[in-house]
């Protein structure tokens, strides 16, 4: 058995790895399936200061070895997560990172305050949903606009606070650098792709919000090459994601440089793929004689 | 709720009408706690999504499942492809399935289309108090005529061809049936032009009637809130999803 653990800002992790915020909603229906004490911690539903119904359906189509989401931040609002979901949450055993957003700088600082009040390990600030119209990805594709919402919410809380940054930007690194600069504990990336699909027999998008951000294996490479850039840019963590579907593929982002793997897409095909994945990066370590996963990141000899 | 996911042997295929296929599968846990309404969603080889496919049997001695489905795409083509004796990987049961009530005298099920499957189930609980109502394109695309009729229910075919049964759509007989009334309940899963005109005329006729919808789905369990549907509740809008609140939903509580 190789020693999984990782720590992040201070934040110890049984493993590195962590469903993605939108997959795994809070926990509660992978549950039915295995313990969430298994992983090494989730990141929960994206969750907004008040209560959004998201956009129309279709939400999501199929794209070649992956697929596109217009879910558009669905949620709960940011007062029942913390009065109903957050408690369950937290007595499982794993790293909670809760994940939140906003229309404005001022919604996302005040949701961020009333994150700051509860017990949640980490906070995960999405400045990079593709799918809503104001705020979200709005703010993770300008370095002054990121750096704006990320110092101001930095100083509404004292909980480690991560980035999540958009890929859909000239350079992903720049944005990481801003952020760190601004205050930002780690950045994780990459959050989906802006992407589009057409029926051809109706000669319309399949999408009602005819776009939407695509995930799966399909954008691995994309994430593989994003997290190499952005850990060479910043001294802060990097957690990679994107298109991670096997142990291979998260030992792989962590030699790019992750210090943590977030797994999306996957489950939906496989929805014990966290749990394999962390037996997979056991097994890759043990054939290997590595005995800590600490000893992989960062660790591709580049050309 | 009491999902499982894993491989399970196909124990029957059949091809039962044109790109129409028929697989018995069993699955002891799946046959176990299954309810008439509810779906199993299929992991095919080199897709990302799963298939959301509705349970047309439930076989409980024997420990199997039935389920009918269409080739629409490459995903239920591929699946087709698989034979007897192979595995196939289920997430299974899902959903929130029929309301079956036992002292209901008369029930009229309805399927249009590859919507008919999900009515078969019913049809078996309920027996003679059922009326089935089917309606298809044309005699070709017929399906689960036999099986319906074994149930003991009254079977009414409709076509749109007019090549087999009444020329016509399903609300036809429907109709009819309404306004003689003494109906308790009406259940359909088909096109959503055709649920929703059931639903106005049980609206109309304050009959009880419960629809199951389709809609492009992914983790089928309620977590990625993908398959959105718009409904009420507690007199506000709200987006529920096909997968975990529905796919059979109380007519009244769509918004269409």
């Amino acid at each position: 058995m190789a020693d999984l653990s990782v720590n992040i800002c201070g934040v110890d992790f049984k493993n590195p790895v962590i469903p993605a915020s939108g997959v795994f909603g809070y926990g509660r229906e992978y549950e039915e399936l295995y313990p969430l004490s298994k992983l090494g911690g989730i990141a929960t539903k994206g969750t907004t200061l008040h209560r959004r119904n998201g956009n129309l359906s279709p939400r999501i189509a199929e794209t070649p070895s992956g697929m596109l989401n217009s879910v558009g931040l669905q949620n709960p609002g940011i007062d029942y997560f913390i009065s109903t979901e957050l408690p369950n949450l937290l007595k499982k055993d794993t790293v909670i990172l809760a994940n939140f957003a906003g229309s404005t700088v001022e919604e996302c600082v005040e949701a961020a305050e009333k994150l700051d009040d509860t017990d949640v390990h980490m906070l995960e600030l999405n400045i990079s949903c593709p799918n809503v119209k104001q705020g979200g990805a709005a703010f993770g594709t300008s370095c002054e606009m990121a750096a704006e919402v990320t110092s101001r919410v930095r100083k509404a809380t004292k909980k480690p606070l991560v980035v999540k940054l958009s890929p859909n930007v000239t350079s992903i690194a720049e944005i990481a650098k801003a952020v760190e600069a601004a205050g930002a504990d780690a950045v994780s990336l990459i959050n989906t792709l802006l992407g589009m699909r057409i029926d051809v027999n109706t000669c319309r998008p399949v999408l009602k919000n005819n776009v939407g951000g695509m995930s799966g294996p399909a954008v691995f490479p994309i994430a593989v090459r994003m997290v190499w850039q952005t850990a060479n840019a910043v001294k802060i963590p990097v957690i990679g994601m994107g298109g991670v579907s096997s142990g291979r593929d998260a030992i792989e982002l962590m030699m790019a440089g992750a210090s943590a793997v977030q797994v999306g897409a996957a489950v939906f095909t496989d929805p014990f793929a966290p749990v394999k994945i962390i037996e997979e990066m056991n097994d890759f370590l043990d054939s290997k004689g590595i005995s800590s996963i600490r000893d992989i990141i960062g660790s591709v000899k580049a050309w | 709720m009491k999902y499982t996911q894993g491989k399970y042997p196909i124990t029957e295929k059949t091809a039962i009408a044109g790109n129409i296929y028929s697989f018995t599968i069993e699955c002891p846990e799946t046959a176990e706690v299954a309810v008439p309404g509810q779906f199993v969603h299929i992991r095919v080889d080199g897709f990302t999504l799963r298939r959301p496919v509705s349970i047309c049997g439930i076989d409980r001695k024997k420990g199997t499942i039935r389920i009918v489905f269409e080739i629409r795409g490459e995903g239920t083509k591929q699946l087709s492809k698989l034979n007897e004796g192979t595995l196939i990987d289920m997430l299974a049961p899902l959903g929130h399935g029929f309301t079956v009530n036992p002292d209901f005298k008369k029930v009229i099920l309805i399927g249009g289309g590859i919507g008919t499957p999900p009515m078969l189930p019913l049809a078996e609980i309920y027996g003679q108090k059922a009326v089935v109502i089917t309606g298809f394109r044309g005699s070709e695309a017929v399906i689960l005529r036999n099986d319906f009729k074994k149930t003991g229910a009254e079977l009414i075919l409709c076509t749109d061809d007019g090549s087999l049964g009444i020329h016509g759509f399903v609300t036809q007989p429907l109709e009819k049936l309404v306004n003689k009334g003494g109906i308790d309940a009406i259940y359909a899963c088909g096109p959503m032009p055709m649920l929703k005109n059931i639903a106005a005329m049980a609206e109309s006729k304050g009959i009880f009637c419960e629809i199951s919808l389709e809609e492009r789905m992914a983790c089928g369990i309620g977590a990625c809130l993908g398959c959105a549907c718009r409904t009420v509740k507690n007199d506000e809008e709200y987006f529920a999803h096909v997968c975990k609140d529905g796919p059979v939903f109380n007519a009244k509580e769509v918004l269409w």
